[in-house]
């Protein structure tokens, strides 16, 4: 084939597309199909009104908020060529940050002998189940997207997309559980995100090669 | 300026954009593949492939960046990928990319890839579509009056054409060799 038939090929197919308006529908519908089974099949927590006056409660929104978003602003990034986690990946490190300084206030106010009950809690099962459970939807969204893409690091991509998916996933699952001590979110959503990361991870290196 | 016209849906623009990359992808090949010994009728072949990418994944080039950095990337994509399938492990440094992106201009050559192979992958209907508009070089609205079909149809087909030679570039030619 003679590269300038190519060429007239290519530029007869010329509709154009932007990644970021492709990622930006993968999100919005990751987070309906996670909505719909959080509201079918999970529901508030039952004090939830009560809840919502609570700092501690109110807290862990702020951190697996600021995960999913500067997860989903990495993954604009190493969904392109040449991207790398130099660009963005220090913002990563915002909802670590800002839990590890949660878990150092929770440290200071709570009794020494408060702190295994609050870090064992009540949900851990649970949490270490929907959480992934939850992030399937957005994972495979972000994943389709990022299909369009051209990551450098198929595999990085994956676990990055697979850290925003588990952002978005843990918020929902936030609004379940009870155990709101900055001692059980650091132990066990983190846990959870590991296991949606390592999959992200796993599937994106096969999947986003190009 | 032409890539952000193109951007924007402006095929008189976007026309501009694969013909102007074609001589400095076609250096970048051309050195990389004397330089790793390898013959340079493969060079070619990677072209079209990088080219092929280029246009498939517009999409991802970021408005507000330049272009050259990320042309370099996809040429230094392929090029691995193109090593690896060979069963060879080189690492590409972006720079050597990036400088040989303001080689001289070469003149194109036949790709050692025989047409009527690679159209055979394709289905009838994107083969025939293919024929018309690249080897007969007819418009989108005269294929479209020719086959009967609607214009819409024609360019949905051409675009799956065009993902399906992608793949096929990537999958198979390069390993019976």
């Amino acid at each position: 084939m003679k590269t300038d038939d190519l060429i007239q090929l290519l530029v007869k197919d010329s509709a154009p597309w932007r990644f970021r308006s492709v990622l930006a529908a993968a999100v919005v519908g990751g987070i309906i199909i996670a909505a719909i089974l959080f509201f079918a099949e999970i529901g508030f927590r039952p004090d939830i009104s009560e809840a919502v006056k609570s700092n501690r409660f109110l807290f862990k929104f702020v951190v697996t908020i600021s995960l999913a978003v500067t997860a989903i602003w990495v993954t604009l990034s190493v969904g392109r060529p040449g991207g790398s986690l130099a660009h963005r990946g220090l913002a990563l490190s915002i909802a670590p940050a800002l839990l590890t300084c949660a878990l150092v206030v929770e440290l200071l106010v709570l009794p020494e002998s408060q702190w295994m009950p609050h870090l064992v809690g009540h949900n851990a099962r649970l949490c270490l189940t929907l959480i992934p459970l939850l992030s399937v939807g957005p994972l495979a969204c972000l994943l389709a997207a990022l299909r369009e893409g051209a990551p450098s690091s198929p595999g990085l991509a994956g676990a990055v997309a697979g850290l925003a998916a588990s952002g978005i996933a843990a918020t929902f699952y936030a609004a379940n559980c009870t155990d709101d001590s900055a001692l059980f979110v650091m132990t066990w959503y983190p846990m959870a995100t590991l296991i949606v990361t390592t999959a992200g991870y796993l599937v994106g290196r096969k999947l986003l090669r190009w | 300026m032409w890539m952000r016209a193109s951007m924007t849906g402006d095929a008189g623009a976007y026309r501009q954009l694969p013909v102007s990359l074609a001589p400095h992808v076609r250096a970048v090949a051309r050195s990389q593949c004397r330089s790793l010994g390898a013959p340079e009728s493969e060079a070619e072949d990677l072209v079209q492939e990088v080219l092929l990418t280029i246009h498939l994944k517009r999409g991802t080039w970021d408005q507000w960046g330049p272009i050259g950095p990320w042309v370099a990337a996809i040429t230094r994509n392929k090029l691995i990928d193109v090593l690896r399938r060979r069963g060879r492990h080189i690492t590409v440094p972006i720079e050597d990319v990036v400088d040989s992106l303001q080689a001289e201009d070469l003149t194109p050559e036949l790709s050692t890839r025989d047409i009527d192979t690679l159209l055979e992958h394709l289905k009838p209907q994107q083969r025939e579509i293919v024929r018309s508009i690249s080897l007969n070089g007819n418009s989108i609205r005269e294929t479209a009056d020719q086959l009967q079909m609607t214009e819409g149809a024609v360019r949905v087909t051409l675009h799956r054409a065009l993902k399906a030679l992608a793949v096929f570039y990537r999958s198979s030619v390069r390993e019976d060799r």
